[in-house]
């Protein structure tokens, strides 16, 4: 049995260790801080912990203000509200000045799983991807959820940060190397590429451990960073493969697929997508339930695979 | 496409002859406004749309702030210490770059280039323009962005002031009064909202077109200390501008009573100004018009 972590936890936590370190840390909350666990920062450093209320959109422009005056702000609210609520907020207010806001959705994706189609994002990967001068980041996992924190520190400009409710499998370690804008290359393959974000990642390595049995050989990348996409890497993971699949916890269309996808635009490479079918969620008793009912689990990774190897 | 350069020449000199010292001489405040008004036909010229309606309207208490409120001096763009203006009516820009271009932030010569390809003035206010402090445009942004400034200045324990402008119609997004009341619970009395209140939006009067009641109580409501004046009497602006000053505790609003298109005959209380493209003739009678303004 795989051992599972939080990443809100951890990204509560890894907050206030930053902000112990950097004073200008600022934390910005929309009556969610229980959830996106912004609360240990309230607890510990009130002083830099805003209660913004339920108002995303004046959470978002207050944030661009404080950043204005020289704070690092977190904005905080599930991803749904950090992303769609505030979109036109984010984008004239924060990218298009470039300025040092660091968004983080919380409850991404499905993982919302009892409250149904409302809190959960299926496009907000996509929505925030297009954005000019917009970094866009999906951890992996708990370990590499507090290293994200430190990088979107150092990093001067706006971040996009998607953080799962789900404890998810920990899959990297700590010495393994973190870069925004790069990606990992978790298993070796040469088959089949698979570029994985966020709890898919896990999938695409059940998914190949089944593959390995069939005789196909997969290899399993962690793309962390979606924007800016390492095209570079994704080209040259793509040659000599008879297909590549991308797997996400997200629409099909504009989010992961949709960027490795424009990045293979000019290559000779046949591509799968798993994802959403650009359909909304809804609820459900577990998150569980929902990833097999939207496809998005290892068998479905499997069934991709093996329909790209038998085309060659 | 952005050229840097563009900006430096003759800064200095501007700044350090002209006007270093801001001054109360109500007569020089207004002659003041007059060469901003001046300057804002300028850069909207002939044939071309342009703000004309609400960069007038605001044009006397954008004067006000530069050359007697703000604490700002264009040599030290950076100062932590400097009050912070923000437009967040940001079509009407036109008025702040021509009080920027009076300080030195940037050469004259660039007014005639607003709203060109790569011209440092955007058609709404941006940061990498010299003295800009926000982005905004998207209407309803400012106050939070205001607000946001004025938070950071309560946290580092920073005297500066944060003044936003807003235009009447723009107190119809929502988010006005989200600002509104992060404001008065974080009580941010170091932060002014002034309303250029020319009762005028895009497409016609307020009151018919999306009445928006009183604002004075609206912002009294909200727990903001409220001011009323004639929006273009330089005195009842100053004095304004120094009794928010003594506001303590809560943030303060002064609703500016103002004309839209003020000083050019036929553009005042006439919304169809708003956005307009001027003819030879209606420029030349615009320039005239504001000659003939007594200062």
């Amino acid at each position: 049995m795989v051992r599972k972590k939080s990443l809100r936890e951890a990204y509560g936590r890894e907050l206030v260790e930053a902000a112990k370190k950097d004073s200008r840390i600022v934390v910005l909350d929309a009556d969610l801080c229980e959830s996106t666990m912004t609360c240990y920062m309230e607890q510990e450093i009130p002083q830099r912990f805003f209660e913004m209320g339920i108002s995303e959109q004046n959470m978002v422009s207050v944030a661009a203000g404080l950043a204005l005056v020289g704070k690092v702000p977190f904005v905080n609210s599930f991803s749904v509200f950090t992303t769609g609520q505030p979109y036109n907020q984010i984008r004239q207010g924060v990218a298009l000045p470039n300025l040092n806001v660091k968004i983080f959705g919380s409850s991404c994706g499905l993982s919302d799983a009892g409250d149904g189609a409302t809190h959960q994002s299926v496009e907000d990967i996509a929505i925030m991807r297009v954005i000019p001068n917009m970094t866009v980041i999906v951890p992996v996992d708990a370990i590499e959820t507090k290293k994200v924190v430190r990088a979107v520190i150092e990093y001067p400009g706006p971040v996009y940060v998607r953080i799962s409710r789900t404890p998810l499998p920990i899959l990297t370690e700590e010495d393994t190397p973190f870069q925004i804008g790069k990606m990992s290359l978790i298993k070796d393959g040469s088959d089949i590429t698979i570029f994985a974000c966020g709890l898919m990642v896990y999938q695409a390595l059940r998914a190949r451990e089944a593959l390995t049995n069939k005789g196909i050989s997969v290899r399993v990348v962690n793309v962390s960073t979606i924007k800016p996409l390492d095209r570079e890497t994704v080209k040259i993971y793509s040659q000599g493969v008879k297909g590549v699949i991308t797997a996400e916890e997200h629409s099909v269309i504009g989010g992961l697929g949709g960027a490795v996808t424009e990045a293979l635009s000019n290559q000779m490479v046949r591509v799968e997508r798993v994802g959403i079918k650009d359909v909304f969620g809804q609820s459900a008793q577990t998150h569980e339930e929902l990833l097999e009912h939207y496809s998005l689990t290892s068998e479905n990774v499997i069934e991709k695979a093996e329909g790209l190897v038998k085309y060659k | 496409m952005f050229d840097k350069s563009a900006f430096k020449h003759e800064r200095v000199c501007f700044m350090e002859v002209k006007y270093l010292k801001k001054s109360r001489d109500i007569k020089w405040l207004k002659k003041m406004s007059k060469i901003i008004r001046t300057d804002i036909l300028e850069m909207i010229g002939v044939g071309k749309k342009g703000h004309l309606g609400g960069s007038m309207s605001s044009a006397d208490l954008v004067t006000a702030l530069y050359f007697y409120k703000l604490n700002h001096n264009p040599k030290y763009p950076n100062d932590p210490h400097r009050d912070r203006f923000i437009f967040s009516k940001g079509h009407s820009v036109l008025a702040q770059y021509a009080a920027l271009a009076e300080w030195g932030y940037f050469s004259k010569s660039e007014l005639k280039k607003t709203k060109t390809l790569g011209s440092i003035l955007q058609g709404h206010p941006e940061i990498r323009t010299p003295g800009i402090e926000a982005n905004t445009g998207s209407l309803g942004q400012g106050l939070s962005i205001g607000a946001g400034m004025a938070l950071g200045g309560k946290l580092d324990k920073l005297n500066y002031k944060v003044y936003v402008i807003t235009g009447d119609g723009e107190l119809a997004e929502g988010q006005i009064w989200e600002a509104a009341n992060a404001a008065n619970f974080y009580k941010l009395d170091n932060l002014v909202t002034i309303v250029d209140n020319n009762q005028l939006q895009a497409t016609g009067q307020i009151k018919k077109r999306f009445d928006l009641g009183d604002i004075r109580v609206k912002f009294l409501s909200f727990g903001w200390k409220t001011f009323e004046i004639n929006g273009h009497n330089m005195r009842e602006i100053v004095d304004a501008l120094d009794s928010v000053d003594e506001v303590k505790g809560s943030p303060s609003v002064i609703i500016a009573h103002t004309v839209k298109g003020k000083g050019v005959s036929f553009a005042e209380n006439n919304y169809r100004f708003h956005n307009t493209a001027l003819t030879e003739e209606q420029l030349k009678q615009a320039k005239d018009d504001i000659a003939n303004i007594e200062a």
